[in-house]
């Protein structure tokens, strides 16, 4: 049977004002886990506000996120902080990687912040993610020693830093010329090919077509899932 | 090394110039209060100094403190009487030897009689009120300090000069005097006694020196036309802050209204008390105005690092966390500016004592008194750290409190 990692129950985000304005509009959505999901749409469809609402960086205005079948409305905001250090790990179209620290500090940070590794241990294990992305010989560099491609690739090592059972991504390629994206599309992959899940909000169709399902939304629904079955691509249309 | 410190340290370390103006203003505040602390205290100290041993820690006047009742009064209660002549009352302490024997047994200092009454000094046409005090040489040099005060003569001069007396330098200067002259002295029954300039004195407070001077007890009692009384006892202690104590458990002893120099000088101690509250608020002012450079950088960091706050918040970071990081700053700011205050208000300090200054009330030059105390440097280290906090608390707050999503999406 397969293992739900984040599921979504009737979500809603709506921002509230003089004109109300609803960016996620009553998404039910289950992810398995090692599931490779794509989220795609034009711009203002609400991918992204989905994708804050599923990594727990914004709170829904109705619905419920679960994460490994927790679910999560109730949690007070220190309690979703520490959802998001243990389970989920970012990454963005920038890298936001805090200049004045080296790569591998800046792997490092989510492991710290967490506290639950002796030092040498994270080192250890900061330099092996750097070394799996091809960065080993950059740990010691700074950010604006480096290249778009390979910050990118430093803030997806910070993303896996605490074992996260979800990688979600925000456009991790919308900076990037095509042999980055390539190289970072890649890594995603094999980290869903490994066992974690992952969903990634982007906006290049051939990009969206590698993943194991493409959810397309528009006006905060969902308006088509395509799933890649047996080698070929499956359109279901939602209602 | 811990993240939060490491963050901190790693914002400061890269803003050289910010950070060293930030710890400059702090080390000013710092400096210039501890320097400003030791001049107040010092001079407020070495004025009060001068007081106490220019006058007798406590003097018992030969005077009740209120007006005795009289017998009918006390008989019944409906009589009330007023404006009593003390017909027939002589002056002076009854039974002062007894009265100082008494008293030396258990005050921790000691006693000495004197006759005290005013005159007037009679001098080539000057003619000038002063306080004339009879006292006993002896006993004298346990009560006061008029013998290291002495710049001529000594008080053992008194007996040897006939109706000798000791008056300050400037009293004596105002006449045209020195000693060996020969001065008039006019008392209130219009005794006329022709004294000599045996010494000159100078306590270094003017109106004490010009209005104040000493014979022996006979002179002064002939002068008061009362021989052998004696209508003040001037009692010096070990502790002198321990007067306004034993005034109290002295004048419950003798009946005689006992006044100690802080009740003598009540008037003066107050106005320290409002200047003391004066130079706190203008120290406090300092402490917090040298605290606005460090809000500046703070709030400066703290909107450099928008994103990196938002990136800390999404990673996992709790907000507190994140705030803590831009409180340790500030602390990292004000504890090396603090430590450079010290360092700054010592110099200041020592600076300061090197310089002279006339002063025109003593009329001589003396270097400037500071008051070194380990309680300024802590006090004014402790106010500055607190006014760094809390200039750090507010902009961090706020920097915190932006939901990472907002700067996420204004960035992307």
């Amino acid at each position: 049977m397969t293992e739900i990692a984040l599921q979504a129950v009737e979500l809603v985000r709506r921002i509230e004002g003089a004109v109300s304005h609803t960016l996620v509009n009553g998404i039910d959505l289950a992810v398995n886990k090692g599931e490779f999901v794509a989220i795609t749409g034009p711009s203002g469809s609400g991918k992204s506000s989905l994708l804050y609402l599923l990594g727990l960086l914004d709170a829904p205005s109705e619905g419920e996120v679960m994460i490994c079948g927790q679910p999560t409305s109730k949690l007070s905001e220190s309690d979703r902080a520490d959802v998001r250090l243990t389970k989920c790990g970012f990454v963005f179209q920038f890298h936001f990687l805090l200049p004045e620290f080296t790569s591998l500090d800046n792997v490092l940070l989510p492991m710290r912040a967490a506290g639950t590794m002796a030092e040498s241990e994270m080192r250890e294990r900061g330099l092996a993610l750097l070394g799996s992305l091809g960065l080993a010989e950059h740990a010691n560099k700074r950010p604006n020693a480096l290249s778009g491609g390979q910050r990118q690739r430093v803030a997806i090592a910070r993303a896996l830093a605490n074992r996260p059972e979800i990688i979600v991504a925000d456009e991790p390629t919308g900076a990037l010329d095509t042999a980055s994206t390539e190289q970072v599309f890649s890594i995603l992959r094999d980290i869903a090919d490994q066992g974690q899940t992952v969903v990634v909000v982007t906006h290049d169709p051939a990009l969206a077509a590698r993943a194991d399902r493409r959810i397309h939304i528009v006006d905060g629904k969902i308006a088509e899932i395509t799933e890649r079955g047996g080698g070929e691509l499956v359109c279901e249309v939602a209602s | 090394m811990n993240l939060i410190f490491n963050i901190a340290w790693t914002h400061v370390s890269t803003r050289v110039r910010q950070t060293l103006v930030g710890m400059a203003g702090v080390s000013m505040g710092v400096g210039f209060t501890i320097m400003m602390a030791g001049l107040m205290q010092g001079s407020q100290l070495d004025f009060l100094r001068q007081l106490v041993d220019t006058m007798p820690h406590i003097t018992v006047e030969d005077e009740r403190r209120s007006v005795p009742t009289q017998p009918a009064e006390q008989e019944y209660a409906a009589v009330q009487m007023s404006d009593i002549a003390n017909v027939g009352k002589r002056p002076g302490i009854k039974y002062p030897e007894s009265a100082m024997s008494s008293l030396r047994s258990w005050i921790p200092g000691d006693v000495a009689p004197s006759a005290k009454t005013t005159a007037i000094i009679n001098h080539g046409g000057a003619r000038i009120g002063i306080t004339l005090s009879g006292i006993d040489p002896r006993r004298e040099v346990q009560v006061s300090k008029l013998t290291s005060q002495m710049r001529e003569g000594k008080l053992d001069d008194l007996s040897r000069a006939p109706n000798g007396i000791i008056m300050g330098e400037a009293l004596a200067e105002k006449l045209g005097v020195k000693t060996g002259n020969t001065v008039l002295l006019i008392g209130g029954q219009g005794v006329q006694l022709n004294s000599t300039v045996a010494g000159l004195y100078r306590s270094g407070l003017k109106r004490v020196d010009e209005s104040q001077i000493y014979s022996l007890m006979g002179p002064a009692q002939v002068m008061m036309g009362q021989s052998g009384v004696v209508n003040q006892l001037r009692l010096r202690l070990n502790d002198p802050m321990s007067a306004q104590k034993v005034a109290a458990q002295v004048e419950a002893q003798t009946g005689y209204k006992s006044v100690s120099w802080q009740e003598a000088n009540a008037d003066l101690l107050s106005s320290f008390t409002v200047r003391d509250f004066i130079v706190l608020t203008v120290m406090g002012a300092m402490l917090l105005t040298s605290s606005f450079a460090t809000y500046n950088i703070i709030s400066t960091i703290t909107h450099e690092k928008r994103q990196d706050i938002a990136i800390m918040k999404s990673l996992g970071m709790r907000e507190y966390a994140v705030r803590r990081i831009f409180i340790i700053e500030a602390a990292i700011i004000g504890v090396v500016g603090i430590l450079f205050g010290w360092i700054l208000g010592y110099l200041l300090c020592f600076g300061w004592s090197k310089i002279t200054i006339f002063n025109p009330l003593t009329g001589s030059t003396v270097p400037l008194q500071i008051y070194y105390s380990l309680t300024h440097y802590l006090i004014a280290g402790g106010i500055s750290l607190v006014c760094c906090a809390g200039a750090a608390y507010f902009p961090a707050r706020k920097a915190t409190s932006v939901h990472p999503v907002e700067i996420i999406r204004g960035a992307s």
